[in-house]
């Protein structure tokens, strides 16, 4: 084989230093100090930085809170949110994608444009326009109160944390959802259509497995956030009602002295998703595949 | 018969595209236009008025210490995170495509584990690292700065290299057959070429950037560190006045200012370039669709 000139070597090193010092070694920090001791008189957390001592005692108190302690709601709650907001996104999202990549006409500039826009308004943006409409004299609340329906929408209502979540991540589900429509070759649909299969047939045994492994990605791609989110919650409910994993480890790291728990839920968050990014990876991988024809 | 049924069908769903897009803008809309409220209500409308753009002499956007303190603080920190990741990243891309033999895939994965890695996680992670490792990096600008640059290092990374990919290597090789050095051919060959992929950086890079909350947040060192995220955040559920609508206007304008000016200048270097695709290719690259 032949050796890579220096030249090239040198172009990857400064980059490839930086992602090691400040992306490598902070996932190893997080390990020290969830696996470190807490210094009896400042309560603090101190880092065990030799792997070979490290403490597993907080870890599995941790665990067992995760499972059956308190912690045990918030872990349920997060996976609920999120299956909810994921179906809901998909719900509105395919729809959308399979017209815009279907759709040929003059008009789909126009469209495209306008889905687009909301990826680049700010998410705060977003949020804060939701605040306003919902709170108790917000245009929202006072449209709801024609038909009758006097909900306190802000103050710790599952129904808006998941509506809030739909509304901010549905835009980035939108987007590669269309792309992997787009690249489908329609010729098979027509060709399934022509065979006799009618729409619905057509659909579920040609669209769906050519696109299901583009579907997969897509989701994943908004999950991965979505299990990571705390601010959406903060903003729209503040209440410990609703509370999710995010939220516990923004309270455990920022706004208390346990930097240990937060330093654990950040890894067992990590280990979750990192199952879901090697499914995310085995499925753009087939994508790709698929799609090279 | 057939048109027909296709016409039928696409009508159902034009219904459900505009009530997508109608969902999704009006909000948005609304809480500009209560923007230019006369009262102090970000809900109930008093009439027409620019008192928390401009007149107000405390509280009003441009006025006010905190807001302007807060934008100043954004445009610093995306300015100066575009200036050390661009350089950056299409040194990585350029040596990430073209390294072989075994670090090749330590590079490959680490160039790529950030894309998909949580905000959150990596927001955490550094502040666990800069408050007990790199203790020499203070929280605030500079822990800011080289956050942002961690997390935003890697779609640099991809959309240079799609550039890459496109390119190819005989432009290249052709300079080198005629007797440029790899230096030159890459300087003077290839380095023009990546221009409108470093374009589309920018204004990714900016753009992200400038709307980022988790990792500016966990690195931030109260006020004096607060950019306008981190301001809307933290005033959105209080008593704030329509002053935030307008701040987070001006926010959105920010954004779409560079969005727009970035959509031209690359529809603009393609034209003159005789690369095709025009404005449609230019919003695949800074999507990052298609890619």
């Amino acid at each position: 084989m032949k050796r890579t000139p220096r030249l090239w070597t040198l172009f990857a090193l400064p980059g490839t230093t930086w992602l090691v010092a400040l992306f490598a070694i902070p996932f190893y920090a997080v390990a020290c100090v969830a696996f470190g001791t807490i210094d009896p008189i400042f309560r603090d957390a101190v880092p065990q930085w030799n792997p070979l001592s490290w403490d597993f005692t907080q870890a599995s108190q941790t665990l067992a809170s995760l499972t059956s302690g308190p912690l045990r709601g918030v872990a349920i709650r997060t996976v609920v949110y999120v299956f909810c907001a994921m179906v809901i996104s998909f719900t509105i999202g395919f729809p959308i994608a399979y017209f815009l990549a279907r759709h040929s006409g003059k008009r789909k500039l126009l469209f495209l444009a306008l889905i687009i826009v909301p990826f680049w308004v700010n998410y705060l943006m977003r949020m804060l326009a939701w605040v306003n409409l919902l709170s108790s004299d917000g245009l929202f609340t006072r449209f709801m109160r024609l038909f009758g329906v006097n909900y306190n929408w802000l103050d710790g209502s599952p129904i808006t944390v998941v509506l809030g979540l739909v509304y901010g991540y549905v835009p980035f589900l939108i987007l590669p959802l269309y792309a992997t429509l787009e690249r489908l070759d329609w010729r098979l649909i027509d060709a399934a259509r022509d065979l006799g299969a009618n729409s619905r047939q057509a659909f579920r045994l040609v669209t769906m497995p050519m696109s299901k492994a583009g579907l997969v990605a897509a989701g994943i791609l908004i999950a991965l956030p979505m299990f990571g989110d705390y601010y959406t919650n903060d903003l729209l409910s503040r209440s410990p009602s609703t509370e999710m994993l995010g939220n516990q480890i923004d309270f455990f790291l920022n706004g208390s002295s346990q930097p240990q728990n937060g330093a654990l839920l950040v890894i067992v968050l990590s280990i979750f998703l990192l199952a879901l990014m090697s499914f995310y990876l085995r499925s753009t991988r087939q994508q790709a595949r698929q799609t090279t024809r | 018969m057939i048109s027909k049924i296709r016409r039928k069908k696409t009508s159902a769903l034009v219904y459900v595209i505009w009530g997508y897009i109608i969902w999704s803008l009006v909000p948005v809309i609304i809480a500009v236009i209560y923007s230019f409220n006369d009262g102090r209500s970000r809900t109930v409308w008093q009439g027409f008025s620019l008192r928390w753009w401009w007149q107000d002499p405390n509280a009003s956007v441009f006025h006010s210490s905190e807001m302007r303190n807060a934008i100043i603080n954004s445009l610093v920190l995306a300015v100066a995170t575009l200036l050390v990741v661009t350089p950056l990243g299409v040194a990585l891309a350029i040596g990430a495509q073209r390294i072989s033999g075994r670090g090749t895939n330590v590079v490959q994965g680490l160039t790529s584990a950030p894309l998909i890695t949580p905000e959150i996680v990596v927001g955490a992670a550094l502040l666990i690292t800069f408050t007990r490792l790199f203790t020499a990096v203070p929280l605030g600008f500079t822990a800011q700065l080289l956050g942002n640059v961690t997390f935003s290092l890697s779609s640099v990374v991809v959309i240079v290299r799609a550039r890459l990919v496109s390119i190819g290597s005989s432009f290249e090789e052709a300079a080198r057959d005629l007797g440029a050095t790899r230096w030159q051919a890459l300087r003077f060959v290839l380095l023009p070429m990546l221009w409108p992929s470093v374009m589309a950086s920018l204004v990714v890079v900016f753009a992200t950037v400038i709307d980022d909350f988790i990792i500016t947040s966990f690195l931030s060192a109260g006020v004096s560190s607060e950019t306008v995220p981190l301001r809307i955040y933290s005033s959105v559920r209080g008593g704030a006045t329509p002053a935030l609508n307008a701040l987070a206007t001006l926010l959105v304008l920010t954004s779409f200012t560079v969005l727009i000016l970035g959509l031209f200048g690359l529809s603009t270097w393609r034209k003159r370039n005789g690369e095709r695709g025009g404005m449609r290719a230019a919003l695949a690259d800074v999507t990052q669709m298609n890619s």
